[in-house]
């Protein structure tokens, strides 16, 4: 087995033959201090990506990276049109899960008094947690809507405003959605659920700016410090899951019928071009129109109750991100431009400013990357730098990444013990699931800060402002 | 012989179920699934629900049976205790499974959550028959 090779300070380079059946060879972006967090696993999935059919380049792990399935969480790998592939495993079960960022024109002195009230109506507006139902009632007509037009259709329904849609990767709505390719099954999970945070790691959060590191880049994207920001953090919910589920049957059957070699059945994939492929991809467009969509409403109702304790005041969209996703675009591969199927599984879209999917807002600048911290830590903004599409065909970190089990976390911490520890530190949190609250201890996963700190000096997307949690609204 | 162990996995959960049936092993991994997000013993069995289920082999019929406990998980908002299952497999070899399922509608005042399990992964999926039968899952949530 070949060694690991640093390649430079926060690049380190998995060679061909680590493992058996690489095709290219592994890209992990870390620090010294990140790498040593980086389990064994995690590098022989990013290994067992580098096997996949037409990948190029390199099969890369973020500095979030950590334990997956399929590729590893963190993971990007950008396939050929041409003899390359899709894989479900590139994407996750939660499709276009993601964030999205609304900033305020309230300063955080403002807010402050009235944080717990705020905390309690935004928990009381938007449902979240395990069997939590909408307050939407989609009929299966609206279902399918929100899964071709996503963003587009909530506008048209009076979630949002049109300048929402210009602030949204992929304007919110991306192209190529296959209701066909839907199951019963996944509608039935996605309809009453349209409208819904969910659980685990999602969140909606009233934060404040703490600190500004750009200040023409945040002026762009409209920050300033103590200003107060929302930022909400779900994805396709059972839809997508279901959507995931499915087509992995299908899948794994393709695998045998086209005589690929997966290492792991997570892995399963079809070639580009081909029935299986084009169906998973319509449905995965489709789940991904639904987050945002999802997202969309969400937002809307936060308006809502903003607007209710704070009349007059405003809530725009700086952007929403989606950090699980296969997406079709265009890099240069050797000299020539290539269209490419990019895969980001829990990795962030980083497009600099030469690149015509960012905004108009922000072209001059590149988009911003919204990176959540776990539960009562930092996040932070960063502006996209051209220099990621030579590293990382544009992408970079979604998140902390988790360093401790859920049972080891359970061991250590209790929710109560979490919720009182996050008290002291004057952050208010309200839980449908008060127990789940200690796998999501601040503890469980990397400093967040140093994870940033790597995309940053990288090049790869450069630090706005960081972001502090005031309040927290959990499933 | 225990019914089901966990294993530590940083992300996610992982188990592995036991029995000295195909059907035992079936059914004390549906246990495992639901034993991770709500303690059996806060759920009464009030409500059954039946399923039937085909695939060409066990593993991925296995798959199907714990994805289907997830579907109805969601679907019908309910918890679920019990996992009768019977296996046949016809003359084409193909796999059938038939189950009867107890439980109850959520309660979350009685059903405290621990973890909500989003989906059945095929990462390290894998069924063993050596003295007994041995299914290895992970569990996005």
């Amino acid at each position: 087995m070949a060694d690991i090779i640093k390649i430079d300070d926060n690049i380190y380079e998995v060679p061909i033959g680590y493992r058996p059946g690489m095709r290219v060879p592994g890209r992990v972006f870390v620090s010294a201090a990140l790498r040593e967090m980086v389990e064994p696993g995690t590098i022989d999935q990013v290994a067992n990506v580098a096997s996949l059919p037409g990948i190029v380049k390199y099969s890369m792990a973020m500095p979030d990276a950590h334990l997956g399935y399929g590729f590893p969480i963190g993971g990007v790998a950008a396939f050929r049109e041409e003899g390359g592939i899709i894989s479900p495993g590139g994407v996750g079960f939660d499709i276009n899960c993601g964030v999205r960022l609304l900033r305020s024109d309230l300063r955080a002195e403002e807010v402050s008094p009235r944080i717990n009230t705020l905390i309690d109506a935004l928990f009381e507006a938007i449902p979240s947690g395990l069997g939590a139902t909408g307050r939407l009632h989609a009929t299966d007509q609206q279902l399918t809507e929100a899964f071709v037009n996503g963003s587009r259709w909530a506008v048209e329904e009076g979630y949002g405003v049109e300048a929402d849609l210009t602030h949204c990767e992929e304007s919110g709505r991306m192209q190529g959605a296959e209701p066909g390719q839907i199951s019963a099954k996944a509608r039935k999970r996605g309809r009453p659920q349209l409208g819904t945070l969910g659980s685990g790691n999602h969140f909606l959060e009233i934060q404040k700016v703490e600190e500004i590191y750009d200040e023409a880049k945040a002026k762009q994207f409209g920050l300033f410090k103590g200003q107060i920001t929302v930022m909400i953090h779900c994805g396709s919910r059972g839809a997508g899951h279901q959507i995931c589920t499915d087509h992995l049957e299908v899948l794994n059957k393709a695998v045998k019928k086209y005589n690929i070699d997966i290492p792991d059945k997570q892995l399963a994939c079809a070639p580009l071009g081909s029935p299986e492929a084009n169906n998973y991809f319509g449905a995965m467009v489709c789940a991904a129109n639904y987050a945002w969509a999802n997202r969309h409403i969400i937002a809307h109702w936060t308006r809502e109750v903003f607007e209710r304790y704070f009349p007059g005041s405003k809530l725009d969209l700086v952007y929403d991100v989606a950090h699980n996703v296969a997406k079709i675009e265009e890099h240069q591969v050797d000299g020539r431009r290539e269209r490419l199927y990019v895969h980001r599984k829990g990795a962030t879209r980083a497009f600099g400013p030469s690149r015509r999917e960012v905004p108009q807002a922000y072209a001059n600048v590149g988009q911003p990357v919204l990176i959540p911290g776990s539960m009562g830590t930092a996040s932070y903004v960063l502006c996209g730098c051209d220099r990621a599409l030579e590293l990382s065909f544009g992408s970079a970190c979604h998140g902390a990444g988790r360093v401790m089990s859920r049972s080891q976390a359970l061991k250590q911490f209790t929710g109560q013990d979490v919720k009182a520890a996050l008290n002291r530190n004057g952050i208010v949190v309200r839980a449908t699931s008060p127990g789940m609250l200690a796998e999501e201890a601040p503890q469980v996963y990397k400093p967040s800060g140093d994870v940033v700190d790597v995309v940053h000096n990288l090049g790869i997307a450069t630090k706005v402002a960081r972001l502090a949690p005031m309040g927290v609204s959990k499933g | 012989m225990i019914a089901f162990e966990y294993l530590e996995h940083t992300a996610d959960i992982k188990f592995r179920a036991y029995g000295k049936t195909a059907e035992a092993m079936l059914s004390n991994a549906a246990a495992a699934l639901f034993n991770c997000m709500v303690r059996p013993e806060t759920i009464a069995v009030k409500e059954t629900w039946r399923v039937e289920l085909q695939a060409d082999d066990l593993e991925d019929l296995a798959y199907q049976w714990l994805s289907e406990i997830v579907f109805l998980f969601e679907t019908e908002s309910s918890v679920f205790s019990t996992f009768s299952v019977r296996l046949e497999q016809d003359a084409a070899s193909a796999w059938r499974l038939q189950a009867e399922i107890g439980g109850e509608r959520i309660d979350l005042l009685r059903h405290a959550f621990a973890n909500e399990v989003k989906a059945i992964t095929r990462h390290k999926f894998g069924i063993k028959k050596n003295e007994v039968w041995c299914i290895q899952v992970i569990l996005d949530v």
